[in-house]
This record gives structure tokens, sequence and C-alpha cells, in this order.
């Protein structure tokens, strides 16, 4: 066995080293070619968007890009697998090695920070005025993306967080309104318990890891309001406050009406619960909402709302593209980030990637029923940021957190729990 | 001078590739990466780190998440070694018995081996999905068709240390026995028949004979076998992160910790931890390099 270990090593060692030399290589090509202006100018695109309507989207963008910058050439340089862990691992390599790609795709706001500190993004503050971004993008957006007054990344679509799936034929059974989001947490809580009571024995699907941590946050949101939420990912909020003390114990209420395979599955699969009549309600992303499209899931079979207590605030989050320090074609990656910033741009990687446009002057007819409804919301919720998905947090926080949780997903100890994230918020 | 030259020095020649290969990959590395844990290198910025001395080690050992790592580690490297000796033995006797067909069953043991572990942590993940009674699946879905009930469990989703790191070890025994078995069964074929038949002319009882003739003959198998296992328990990385993902507290080991400290830059903390790994395995490994070089100068 021996051999079989140290072969598996070597195949996947060998994998990562072709990975990196690959992305070596292009950089290489890219850098000769700002050398030789008759040579063509590359432009190498990291993102971890290989398959499905991530790659449709992206695809869309390479269309726009193709007519908006004839005189360069889109280099595509994705990296597939775990949802983008396998891709930063990749990129950090790159990044250590001083050979950044002309741009790489990152989840906007603070999961930006561990870029920032090591100094390998620069400032683009300046493109979102030559763009006229600073315009087109809700201010609340702008100053969710800020940091010390600086703005490193340009968004290329928003999704919303705090979005719960509900299956009507399932609340059918203890006579609950689906059309209706509960007022609160509690409210909610009192309609799981009639569905458990209707004989649904698991009425919250549930899947692993960062599934857990949007619920967590979904209840926090609900129950401290906007203003606190924000304020306990910039530090202006008490972690070990009785408020927050009271919505984990929530959070333990509600994890009791979950799924005993939670730790085992994905979100796919709990939302399959959802539309197989297993479970009520999952509580997911709204790039649900493109998944169901995919699975041909018809209208009538499944309703949606905010979660319950967050009706008025839109839990964003959002890919990004950024400007790395001493990238080899500066202006080919500029011209990338003005597609994406564009009007244009937005449309054709949206209407495909099943997310809405991050500009607020887009047009709803182009979109589907879903993203129409979003893209209202959009303009007059309040913007909040989400911490599973970079926009309130590091990776590190991040990774604490999510570590605390499946603590806690096995051992329910609320002050045990409290402790920890207070803890994970005060490192980075 | 010029004949001592020819004797050692081609010799010297043919080693020499290895040596700086070695010395610089793997002792330079080693250097270099217990450097870095000396370091507040915790983050990606490039320029002069400060030395801090042990502060990442000493911080390392007052966190409930690497204590709980080295824990998880110590229980999954207990269950994996015993289980895999026990079944390897187990099945090295019965094959050492020259049933009909043997070459059969040697490969059916051998084969799960041949598997890459990633490839079998997926399936072994849907094999210990934790749901039971009518939802169960994988395993627990076999023992509900029996009416094995008291037999479904949630596996590595848990409460206790040692069902969830137990559940873990079940695949890597299960990947692991055909490699001791084929240990011990050429072990048991270079034992040399007149030693049988002496002990059976004798007149001692099969029990007898293996407890005192054949056994004691297997026991620097054993310790071959003892240490190739525990350094592969030590180590263990991609089977458990394909079963239960990059960040679940409850079966985190050190490589996985390790891996998520690299994930977010955190250079010095990481090293730390590849560094105590080191040791560790090197506790095991050290004394048994001792042991045979002692061993092949007393031949």
């Amino acid at each position: 066995m021996r051999g079989g270990l140290s072969k598996t090593l070597a195949l996947v060692g060998a994998a990562g080293l072709l990975a990196v030399s690959a992305c070596g290589n292009s950089d290489n090509s890219g850098g000769g070619g700002g050398g030789n202006s008759s040579a063509s100018k590359d432009v190498t695109v990291f993102t971890w968007w290989a398959d499905g309507g991530e790659k449709a989207g992206l695809d869309g963008l390479v269309s726009v890009f193709g007519t908006a910058c004839k005189d360069y050439k889109f280099v595509n340089s994705a990296v597939a697998g775990g949802a983008g862990s396998n891709a930063k691992q990749v990129l950090a390599n790159d990044l250590q090695a001083g050979k950044p790609p002309s741009t790489f795709q990152a989840h906007a706001g603070a999961e930006l920070k561990d870029y920032i500190n090591a100094g390998q993004v620069d400032d683009v503050s300046q493109l979102y005025k030559d763009f006229g971004l600073d315009k087109a993008f809700p201010q609340n957006l702008i100053d969710n993306l800020t940091v010390d007054g600086k703005i490193y990344s340009i968004p290329a679509n928003v999704h919303r967080a705090n979005m719960v799936w509900v299956n009507p034929t399932v609340l059918k059974k203890a006579s609950i309104d689906a059309t209706k989001a509960p007022a609160n947490v509690d409210a909610w809580i009192a309609d799981l318990t009639k569905l458990k009571a209707a004989g649904v024995t698991a009425p919250l699907a549930i899947s692993k890891g960062f599934a857990q941590e949007m619920l967590v946050e979904a209840v926090l949101l609900g129950e401290l309001g906007p203003d606190k939420f924000k304020g306990l990912w910039d530090g202006k909020t008490d972690w070990a406050g009785g408020d927050v003390t009271a919505a984990l114990n929530k959070y333990k209420t509600l994890l009791t009406f979950t799924n005993t395979d939670r730790e085992a599955i994905d979100w796919p699969d709990a939302l399959g619960y959802v539309n197989s009549g297993k479970a009520g309600y999952t509580l997911m992303g709204d790039w649900v909402a493109a998944q169901q499209l995919a699975d041909k899931i018809p209208d009538s079979a499944y309703t949606y709302w905010p979660s319950p207590g967050t009706g008025e605030d839109f839990q964003f989050l959002s890919d990004s593209f950024t400007l790395p320090t001493n990238g080899a074609d500066p202006d080919g990656a500029k011209c990338w980030l003005k597609t994406v910033g564009s009007a244009e741009g937005q449309k054709a990687f949206n209407t495909k990637k099943g997310s809405i446009p991050a500009r607020s002057d887009a047009d709803p007819a182009d979109y589907p029923k879903y993203q129409q409804g979003a893209m209202a919301d959009w303009k007059k919720d309040t913007i909040v940021p989400s911490c599973a998905h970079g926009a309130a947090c590091t990776a590190g926080q991040n990774n604490d957190i999510l570590s605390a949780l499946s603590q806690f997903s096995g051992s329910p100890d609320v002050a045990k729990l409290q402790s920890a994230l207070a803890t994970a918020m005060k490192t980075n | 001078m010029h004949g001592r030259i020819r004797t050692w020095g081609p010799g010297a020649l043919v080693l020499l590739p290895t040596v700086l290969l070695l010395g610089y990959f793997v002792y330079g590395l080693i250097a270099w990466s217990f450097n870095t844990s000396l370091t507040d290198r915790h983050t990606a910025r490039k320029g002069p780190a400060q030395h801090v001395g042990f502060e990442n080690y000493a911080n390392l050992f007052s966190e409930d998440r690497f204590i709980n790592s080295l824990k998880n580690l110590g229980v999954l490297t207990v269950v994996f070694i015993v289980g895999t000796l026990i079944f390897g033995l187990l099945w090295a006797l019965l094959l050492e018995k020259g049933v009909p067909g043997e070459s059969i069953f040697r490969s059916i043991y051998l084969f799960p081996m041949a598997i890459s572990m990633i490839a079998s942590g997926v399936v072994w993940g849907w094999l210990l999905n934790p749901s039971q009674g009518e939802d169960a699946r994988g395993l627990n879905r076999l023992f509900e068709m029996l009416h094995l009930h008291f037999l479904e469990n949630p596996w590595w989703t848990g409460g206790s240390r040692w069902t969830t790191m137990a559940s873990i070890a079940l695949p890597a025994v299960w990947q692991m026995s055909g490699y001791i078995m084929a240990l011990f069964l050429a072990g048991f074929r270079g034992i040399p028949p007149e030693l049988r038949e002496a002990a059976r002319v004798d007149g001692a009882s099969e029990f007898k004979l293996y407890r005192h003739v054949l056994f004691p003959q297997l026991s620097p198998i054993a310790l071959s076998a003892l240490i190739i296992l525990g350094h592969i328990s030590l180590k263990l990385f991609d089977l458990i992160y394909a079963i239960t993902g990059p960040n679940q507290f409850r079966t985190e080991v050190p490589a996985i910790l390790m891996w998520n400290t690299l994930l977010r830059s955190d250079l010095a903390k990481a090293s730390a931890i590849g560094i105590v790994m080191l040791a560790v395995v090197a506790v095991l490994v050290i004394p048994y390099l001792a042991w045979t070089v002692r061993q092949e100068t007393e031949q």
C-alpha cells in the first residue's frame, strides 16, 4: 500500500505541478508579448467557472470582451472543483511566485482583505470613475465594497443569500400558507413544530458546511436587524451580547427540525428533499432558482421568500474581478474589467448564470421571473453582506466559523459556539 | 592516495545526485519549514519576517482545535493499526493453510490497495451515510434490509470521538488489510517446512505450533507492518478529506488542519503544524531505523 499511497500523492503532486506550470507558461507568454508589440496580447482570466451556468455566463462575458476589446485575446485559466477552494490554492501559488494572472475572480468584500494585506491587488477606485461605475452601482453596494477608502474589485453579479425555498404541498399538511413568510424566527419555529406534528419528521432540509453558516447568519440578521448584524462583522456589535445568545439558541432549536444526515449532503441534495416532499423548507442562496430551472421543476411546485424577519434586507454576495499588482498586461486586464462592469457584459453574464446584475440600470425584462423580483428588491432593500460567501469576513475567519459550526452540529453548546464565533472574528 | 579515491570515488559519484536531491528537497526544505515556523509570517506578504522563537508552537498547543485534531489522530491511529493487523493476520492465516483458489482470494484481498484513497473516500462517504431508519442509505440501508437495526449508527457524524474516528478508520482498514496479509503471508512462506515437520514429529498441537514456532519468527514483519501503518495513519489526509470535506471539526486531523491553515496563507502556523507532524512520525520511525541498523551490523 505504500506504493498505492505514494502513487496517489505523486499523481496529485504531478497534477498540481501541471496546473501551476500551465499557468506559469501562459503568464510567460503574456509577459513575452509585452516586450514585443506585434505579439498577441493575452489576457489571462483566472476563475473557478468551469461548467454549468457559470461556464455559460463566462462564455457570454468572453463574447462581449471579444467585440469590446479587439486588441486583446482572452485566455481561459479556470480551475475546476471544490467551489473555488482548488482554484484558490493554485492562485495562491501563482501569486506567491510573483506570476499573477492578468485578472482573477474573488468574492467581493472582506474576502479580498487577504490579498490586500499581502499586497497582491491594486486599488481600482479610479476605474470606477473612468467607467462611470460609481454612478451605475447602488451606493449601498459601493459602501460594502470599500476598504479604508479604496475599492479593490469590480463585481460581475449579485446573489441573494437570505432566501428560503418552500414546497407548498408539504406545508398544506399542516394548513400553512406557503406564499407568506412567517413574521419572525419564532413564528417559523411554530410552523415547523406544526409540520413535525403533522408527520414531517425533518421539515427543514439543510446540508453541510456553508449551508449551516447561512442559516445562522439568516437567524442573526432576522433577530438583530441589519445595522447590528453588519456590526457583527466590522466589530461594532458585541458577539458576547444577550441578543446574540438568544439568536443562537433559536438556531439550536431550528437544527432540531433538520435532517440527521446534514453533515453528509450538499445543498442540491437538501433542495432535492424539498422538491420530493420529504422536507418543507430549505434555506439557500438564490442560485437555487437557476438550479430549479435546470432541473425543470415547474414554478407552481415551489415558492420562496426572504428568511423570516429579513424581508427588508438583501443579504448579498458577489463575484468580482481584481487587478493584480504587477500583472502581465494591466491594459488588457483593465479592458476585461471594463467589460465586466459594462451593461452589456453584466447582461451577457447574468442572464446565463442566474444571478442579477450589480448595476441598477439593467432592464428586468431580459431576465427570468425570480431575477425580476430580486432586481426590484436590490433597488429598495437594505444591503447587508454575507460571511459564508466572503462579503463580510476573510477566508480565515470563515474557516474558523465553519469549524465551530460543524462542532456545534455534533454537540450543540451555545456558549461554546458564541465564544468561538467571537474569537474567529477577532483573528484574521 | 590515488588508490583510495579509486575505491570510494565511483560509489560517491553514483550517490551524489541522490544526496544533492534529498539534501535540498527533503532536508533543506524541512529546515526551511522549521525556520518559517519560528517566524511571524502569518500572511502571504513578502519581505522580512520577525523571528518569534517558539511562540507559534505555544499557541498551537493552547488551541482547542489543534488539541482536538491530535486526539482524533491518536484514536484513528490506534483503531487503524489494530484493525488492519487483526484482519491482515487473519486472512494470512486462512490463506496460509492452503485453500483452493488461493491466488484468487489473494487478489481479492489485495485489490482495495490499488484504489486511490480519494476514490475510495468518495465511495465510502456514500456508504457511511448517517441517515437511519426508513431513510437509511448506504451501509445503514443494508443493515435495515437485513433487520440488523442495532447496527445502524450515525458513523462519523456521531458524538463520541471513538465512533467518529473508528468510522474513518474503517475504510482505511479495508484498504490496507490486504497489504498486511501479503506481508504476513510472505513471512509464513519464508519459514522452512522442516521446522513445522520437526514440531509435529515432537507432538506439538496446531496451536502450540503457531504460538511457539511460527509467530516468533514473524515478529520482524509485524514490527515493519506497525511502522508502515503508523506512518500512513499519521499522514492520512486524502481519505478524510474525501469522506467528510475540509471543515469538519469532528474528524479533523493535523494534516487537514495544516491544509486549512495554508489556505488562509498563515505560513508560520502551517509550518509549525507540519513540524509537529514530522516529530510525531519521527518518534515512531527513528527507533525502528536504529533497531534495523543495529540488527544489520550484528549480522
